[in-house]
């Protein structure tokens, strides 16, 4: 894709292209290449390869498992109900998806200007792993037909899955509306643009309301299981609030680690605000990770002290969960204290992925790995259910992928007022379009913020 | 249900409150089981491992042919779970003090506040007011979280199923014997007279009476009789609840007990977050051209067309 935007191929980034055509459907869905341009950047991409061969094993087995049942694909069994599809997919996806509604919490309700050409990625990245731990959900579940019964055939309002259900599927349709404008944008649907910015701040409460209490659902789902869960992940009065808790790193690193990668993968797709904004946004990012690391390992300490169980740190256990807290929390905090104040971009990341791996590996450690620390045996999912996930959280990068090569994520959408200008004055390179009319206008606006300067830019401009 | 209800009036009540309508309360307190509930009393000195007992629940129940005979001993070489195709199982212990090893029979222990029922979202389960922990396949879902919620590690699943997995557990033969008045097939058949079908209450004295007859037969404690907020099945035993495979850790109070916390959290954060975050917005926001900041360009553009 970067030797064809160099060799001076134009892609889509707005409703017409340069001779003032609307691109049609099929042009965008291409990226504005011909076919065999699309088909081509497609085969040389060693990526797709590795795809290719992993969804060639794994989507027939995930095929299987709804024939021949969970028993052919799993070794859950009747002392480990959840395997890998939950302590991985469900419970690892979703803390790392709580940046939907941290985003928007910043930029819409606490007015975090600076923030808004990340929100969109935040917002995106939300969307997506919710819809993928319902995926895992959807296969891990015993009989999936009938996920709709809590709501409208049998309720259990006692039950902290109940919430759960209730609470992801109605955010789930609040994120759906968030994204869409992107999408609206995108397919040039300014009706439905309009009316989701009417009720954006509605649906920005909604999601932090939904999100707090489901990210703490998760937790206390383990609140049934005192016997079972090891007392160093249990807390009954803290156990909701370590999930919601390490959940605001976790998504905030996520939305680090993916602009991360898409900068390495996909930087033709990023507009000239974007890349001039991700390093500062970027630090931004992982200030709050680290003051949530920060609340997050002292509410560790404090339930451990709670309940006073210090000497299980002594036991093989409490080495695991040493190395767990090191590596998830006080590796990437003292990191993350260092790289900040000397803007090294380089280990800012880095930890950025060490909170991710953390994040996955509590869950993991109070789902599967230290579940029934009484029980004599230890339970080792089946190598299908290894290649399950992995297929799974393929089709997760592939679907994430696809979005962000199209929807304005990572630019912003052009209209058909700025492109006139715009081509008039361009020959080749387009992205630099901003930069000149940024620096003609930042003199007057010298008191704002740079963002509060670029969105009045437009304002004017337009 | 009163425990029941309160939560759920927790949550009705948040609820309402949030759309602002009015709601009466419910009174807190706590579920010690219905008067009338049945129970079965085990005297584990009593058992010898004859395994009639699974025997009479394959049968009753209509479940497969077990993979071993029912007049197979060998199964005691290795410690048993409940399973979709036994409900109930017996297992042997070996203790230290020169005694013959003691058997104890595992099944549901129906207890009056079953942490099954409480974190089945689709309400699968119910404590009917005769004692028995029954479970409605029709509804289940599947999530297993029942399974994960049991202290007794008792539901079982029939994974192998791929279009109909349900749960598979001890209904105290609720359907074709409990809820007319005659014991469960189980008790019926014990040759030793270890099972004693009868009111929870009377049971309870029963067992007591036994220990103080006969205070060098049995340990002095009635396990189920206060565990997880008590349960319809007791066990009587010559040594302490863990040396016959019970988890003697579990406490007194209900498992739903430890949830309680974040169940009485939820109202607060329905009630509360949308004023707190509103207000934020407002303070963060004043004085700003916040309303049309929040936006990327294009959308203004769109929305000016």
């Amino acid at each position: 894709m970067k030797k064809l935007i160099a060799s001076g191929e134009v892609t889509v980034d707005s409703l017409q292209n340069s001779s003032g055509r609307n691109w049609t459907i099929m042009e965008k869905l291409f990226l504005g290449l011909t076919l065999p341009q699309y088909i081509g950047q497609a085969l040389r991409n060693p990526l797709n390869w590795i795809f290719a061969i992993i969804f060639a094993v794994g989507i027939p087995i995930i095929l299987g498992r709804f024939f021949f049942g969970l028993s052919w694909v799993t070794h859950s069994s009747n002392d480990y109900p959840w395997g890998l599809f939950l302590g991985f997919g469900l419970f690892g996806m979703v803390p790392l998806s709580s940046s939907g509604f941290q985003l928007g919490t910043a930029c819409v309700l606490f007015g975090r200007h600076d923030l808004e050409p990340i929100e969109r990625l935040g917002l995106l990245n939300g969307l997506l792993g919710y819809l993928f731990a319902v995926v895992f959900l959807m296969i891990d579940l015993g009989q999936p037909w009938r996920l709709p019964y809590p709501m409208v055939v049998s309720f259990g309002p006692a039950a902290v899955l109940f919430l759960v259900a209730w609470h992801v599927s109605t955010y789930l349709s609040c994120q759906i509306a968030e994204v869409s404008t992107s999408f609206f944008e995108w397919i040039g649907f300014p009706i439905g643009i309009r009316a989701i910015r009417r009720i954006t701040l509605g649906l920005t409460v909604a999601g932090v309301i939904l999100s707090t209490l489901h990210q703490g659902a998760l937790g206390a789902l383990f609140t049934y299981a005192p016997g079972k869960v090891h007392p160093l992940w249990y807390s009954s009065s803290f156990q909701w609030i370590h999930f919601f808790v390490s959940s605001i790193p976790g998504g905030l690193c996520m939305v680090i680690a993916v602009s991360t990668i898409a900068s390495k993968t996909m930087s033709w797709r990023f507009d000239q605000r974007f890349k001039d904004s991700l390093d500062r946004i970027t630090i931004s990012l992982a200030k709050g990770a680290s003051m949530g690391l920060a609340t997050y390992l002292t509410i560790k300490l404090l339930s451990i002290a709670h309940d006073n169980k210090w000497g299980y740190i002594a036991t093989g256990y409490g080495q695991w969960y040493l190395v767990e807290i090191m590596i998830g929390v006080i590796i990437p905090m003292a990191l993350f204290a260092y790289a900040i104040r000397r803007k090294q971009m380089a280990i800012i990341r880095f930890s950025a992925f060490l909170v991710v791996i953390g994040i996955f590996l509590n869950r993991l450690n109070t789902a599967l790995i230290t579940f029934n620390w009484k029980l004599p045996y230890r339970e080792i999912p089946h190598w299908r259910e290894f290649v399950i996930s992995a297929t799974v959280y393929c089709i997760y990068i592939v679907v994430y992928r696809f979005l962000l090569y199209r929807l304005p994520i990572f630019y912003q959408w052009r209209t058909q007022e700025e492109l006139a200008p715009a081509y008039a004055t361009e020959t080749e390179k387009r992205a630099p379009a901003y930069a000149p009319k940024i620096e003609e206008l930042a003199s007057a606006y010298a008191t704002e913020t740079e963002a509060d300067a670029f969105r009045n830019t437009e304002t004017v401009a337009s | 249900m009163k425990r029941r209800d309160f939560l759920k009036g927790c949550l009705i009540s948040g609820a309402a409150a949030s759309l602002g309508a009015t709601s009466k309360s419910w009174a807190v307190g706590s579920f010690e089981g219905y008067p009338d509930a049945m129970g079965v009393l085990v005297d584990t000195t009593r058992c010898i491992g004859c395994r009639s007992c699974e025997a009479a629940c394959n049968k009753e129940q209509k479940l497969p042919e077990p993979d071993v005979p029912f007049d197979d001993t060998s199964v005691f070489e290795e410690k048993r779970r409940t399973t979709e195709k036994a409900y109930t199982v017996v297992n042997r212990y070996e203790t230290n003090d020169g005694q013959k090893p003691p058997f104890r029979k595992m099944q549901c222990h129906h207890c009056n506040e079953p942490a099954c029922l409480t974190s089945c979202f689709v309400n699968a389960y119910t404590k009917t007011k005769e004692g028995a922990v029954i479970y409605n396949s029709k509804v289940c879902v599947g999530c297993r979280t029942c399974m994960v919620a049991c202290p007794f590690n008792i539901p079982a699943y029939s994974y192998s199923s791929a279009f109909g997995p349900v749960i598979k557990k001890c209904i105290f033969c609720y359907h074709t014997r409990l809820k007319f008045g005659k014991p469960p097939a189980c008790v019926e058949i014990c040759p030793r007279e270890a099972l004693t079908f009868g009111l929870r209450n009377d049971l309870i004295k029963l067992g007591h009476e036994r220990i103080r007859a006969t205070p060098d037969r049995y340990y002095d404690h009635i396990y189920g009789e206060k565990e997880v907020g008590g349960s319809s099945w007791l066990y009587l035993s010559r040594v302490p609840a863990e040396q016959i495979g019970l988890d003697a850790t579990l406490g007194n109070e209900p498992i739903i007990s430890n949830v309680k916390e974040f169940l009485g959290m939820v109202p607060m954060v329905l009630t509360i977050w949308p004023a707190l975050f509103t207000g934020f917005h407002l303070l963060a926001t004043r004085g700003k051209d916040h309303d049309d900041a929040h936006s990327n360009h294009s959308e203004q553009e769109d929305g000016k067309k």
